[in-house]
């Protein structure tokens, strides 16, 4: 098909978010599954490769949509994710939610289509700020504190980042276009935008606000937090940093450090988080490897990772919905409630251990045996160790905590459980079956990915290798079920430094420097203040009544619409910053249509 | 149907086990028989290598890393709570 325009995905979700208030009734949850829709329509019919949306700004080249098979796969797979998650949370009547919700999409989407470091910074930018407001929209206590934290993570990651940029900037002299680095001989710039990156990809020891924001956003806000963040940084990665090498080491530590902590975990979300870290460090690993056959790994198991990390969010999220609870010590034995919603999470936890015929399968082994292909036996083994550990406690630990195991339910627990509405099981039927569907029909995602795939998982050795780790581990679980009884407890992580470092220094600006300033302003009160205030009441009242009488009045025309203003924002942060990012995207919207 | 299910073989719970246990020495039976031109390493080379990998990964990850959070790392939920 021939067509000469091409319209940028993000702007169908940022014009469906500013309509949906507009919107009541059945035609509201027709217009909620139909912007996501046509954003995957669009993608995936009339988003032909090539270079589309230069813009001239300044004097920049701006590139919104550099089209080619790398994006495509990630766009994809963002926009399918888009619709099942918006039809999971389909009854969610707080539209402020949704229009979260699909603004941080927008964001991931325009990163992955921008062609340069300006726009991929701004979509960056979108993403967090967006995001945010699906951890505060929890309204616990505790999601306040998670979600500023959250918030003060990726903006100072966003400026990791950008200094990155502008140093690059800088050293190839007007350069802003977002290619491949040199990873041979890196740079300080390449090493900055790299650390900024990886922020987003949660890779240690920049991790520690993904459980902490995962484990706290709503149930429908965490089913889109799990997928896009980590991901849309992945994409960044395998653009621009393919083949670093430092990134192996850093993939493999990441893939076992979310092991460990997901063993001592209490709350099943949390510990679902912790196995993004664990998943992504696969990811990171295949990007460090970098060959073809490790960059298609990374980017497929992208690809099944955001299904079945969905489906595992929505299954542990179905049983928060229903009971209100999430830690293990307060579940157990549900099965007898809630027994579709079990088979839905063992399919997304049969899916990332890499059970056969699930996606996993067909995935994460690219990534290990392009390790093994490269020679680097260590991450071979250590990545396949990991996922032991993967299938130790997303397929085993998390089923049977929740659905068999000791019955930790309160009565009002167990009499809330039941299987949750008919939406959200909806939601996981389509995502299970595109689990099973990707691990047994391996051409639909394989013809997606950015190289041609010489892969075949499906051979009598892998069949047996993954059996024998997959089976052996399971009786090792039966085996130490008593150590892995869960604990009411939390595990301190690198998040420690800056929760007590704020308290430090929350502690310093109440004490001492609050100590000096009361003092300095006592000397002051007594020495200058009196004589200051008689001088400063004389030329207040000559400005007042002399000059402004003279020029028109502007002076009390300001304090009239001092106090306009001052009725109208509330002070506070997050209604600011909604309404900064709603007069951003307008703004943009009209600079890119006119 | 899928209750029922559960219940049946949670009923015939010692039968299921002896099962699963079967189904482990198959696998690593069948494993003496299979094709290892896909292996890497010398070491895959042996039958049931990586049976004792899985069982070993799986022993070795649950001690670690309960005795590395009993080192102080879990803490009372309120922790952070002022």
């Amino acid at each position: 098909m021939m067509i000469d325009t091409w319209i940028h995905p993000s702007l169908i979700l940022i014009c469906g978010a500013l309509l949906l208030p507009f919107f009541k009734g059945m035609a509201r949850r027709t217009f909620l599954i139909l912007v996501p829709v046509l954003t995957f329509i669009n993608i995936y019919m009339f988003s032909p490769e090539g270079m589309w949306g230069a813009v001239q700004f300044l004097d920049w080249q701006l590139i919104f949509g550099r089209i080619d098979r790398l994006s495509q796969v990630f766009a994809y797979i963002m926009s399918l994710m888009c619709i099942i998650g918006t039809l999971y949370g389909l009854h969610v009547e707080d539209d402020l939610q949704h229009i979260a919700a699909w603004l941080y999409v927008a964001g991931s989407l325009g990163v992955i289509y921008a062609g340069d470091f300006i726009v991929l910074f701004l979509f960056w930018e979108v993403m967090a700020f967006s995001s945010v407001f699906l951890v505060w929209f929890r309204k616990r206590k505790e999601s306040i504190p998670a979600g500023f934290r959250y918030l003060l993570v990726h903006t100072a990651g966003g400026l990791i980042l950008l200094a990155g940029i502008l140093l690059r900037f800088k050293a190839t002299g007007g350069d802003i276009s977002f290619v491949h680095l040199d990873v041979v001989n890196p740079s300080l710039y390449t090493y900055l935008i790299m650390a900024g990156f990886m922020l987003n990809a949660a890779v240690p020891p920049l991790h520690s606000w993904l459980p902490d924001a995962y484990g706290e956003a709503t149930v429908t806000g965490a089913v889109f937090m799990c997928a896009f963040t980590t991901k849309t940084a992945i994409y960044a990665l395998a653009r621009g940093l393919a083949g670093m090498d430092i990134l192996v080491p850093f993939g493999v530590v990441m893939a076992l450090y979310g092991v460990v902590y997901a063993v001592l975990e209490n709350d099943c979300r949390r510990l679902l988080a912790w196995h993004i870290i664990s998943q992504v460090g696969y990811m990171v690993a295949g990007v460090g490897i970098g060959t073809e056959l490790a960059i298609n790994g990374a980017c497929a198991h992208a690809f099944a990772h955001i299904l079945y990390k969905g489906l595992l969010f929505m299954g542990c999220g179905s049983v928060l919905h229903m009971t209100g609870k999430s830690k293990f010590t307060e579940l157990g034995g549900l099965y007898k409630k809630m027994p579709l919603t079990f088979i839905f999470t063992l399919i997304g936890g049969l899916s990332i251990s890499a059970f056969p015929l699930f996606s996993g399968f067909v995935s994460k082994s690219m990534i290990v045996v392009a390790g093994f292909e490269s020679h680097i036996y260590w991450a071979g083994f250590l990545l396949t160790l990991a996922s032991a550990g993967t299938f130790l406690h997303t397929g085993l630990k998390v089923p049977y905590f929740i659905w068999f195991g000791k019955n930790n339910c309160d009565k009002e627990t167990w009499d809330k459980a039941a299987d949750p509405p008919w939406n959200m099981q909806a939601a996981m039927i389509i995502a299970s079956f595109l689990c099973i569907f990707i691990g047994s029909y391996t051409p639909y995602l394989y013809k997606m990915l950015p190289y041609p795939v010489e892969y075949h998982p499906y051979t009598a050795y892998h069949l047996s290798e993954s059996m024998q780790i997959l089976l052996f581990t399971a009786l090792g679980f039966f085996l130490l079920i008593k150590k892995l009884a869960p604990e009411p407890t939390i595990s301190i992580d690198l998040d420690w430094f800056y929760r007590f470092g704020g308290r430090g220094f929350a502690w310093l600006a109440k004490r001492p420097i609050q100590f000096i300033d009361a003092c300095v302003g006592e000397i002051y009160r007594v020495i200058g203040l009196g004589p200051l205030m008689t001088v400063s009441n004389f030329w207040s009242w000559f400005d007042w009544h002399g000059i402004d009488g003279v020029v028109d009045g502007v002076a009390r025309s300001v304090r009239s619409l001092g106090g306009v203003v001052r009725r109208a924002q509330s002070g506070q942060m997050q209604f600011n910053i909604f309404w900064a990012a709603t007069i951003a995207a307008c703004l943009l919207i009209t600079y890119v249509f006119s | 149907m899928i209750v029922d299910l559960i219940d049946y073989l949670r009923d015939r719970l010692p039968t299921v086990i002896r099962c699963c246990y079967a189904v482990l020495a198959a696998l690593v039976i069948i494993d003496i028989f299979v094709d290892k031109a896909h292996a890497h390493t010398w070491i895959e080379h042996y039958p049931g290598f990586w049976s004792l990998f899985g069982f070993v990964a799986c022993v070795v990850i649950i001690i670690l890393s309960k005795w590395f959070g009993h080192q102080g790392i879990m803490t009372r939920e309120d922790y952070y709570d002022d």
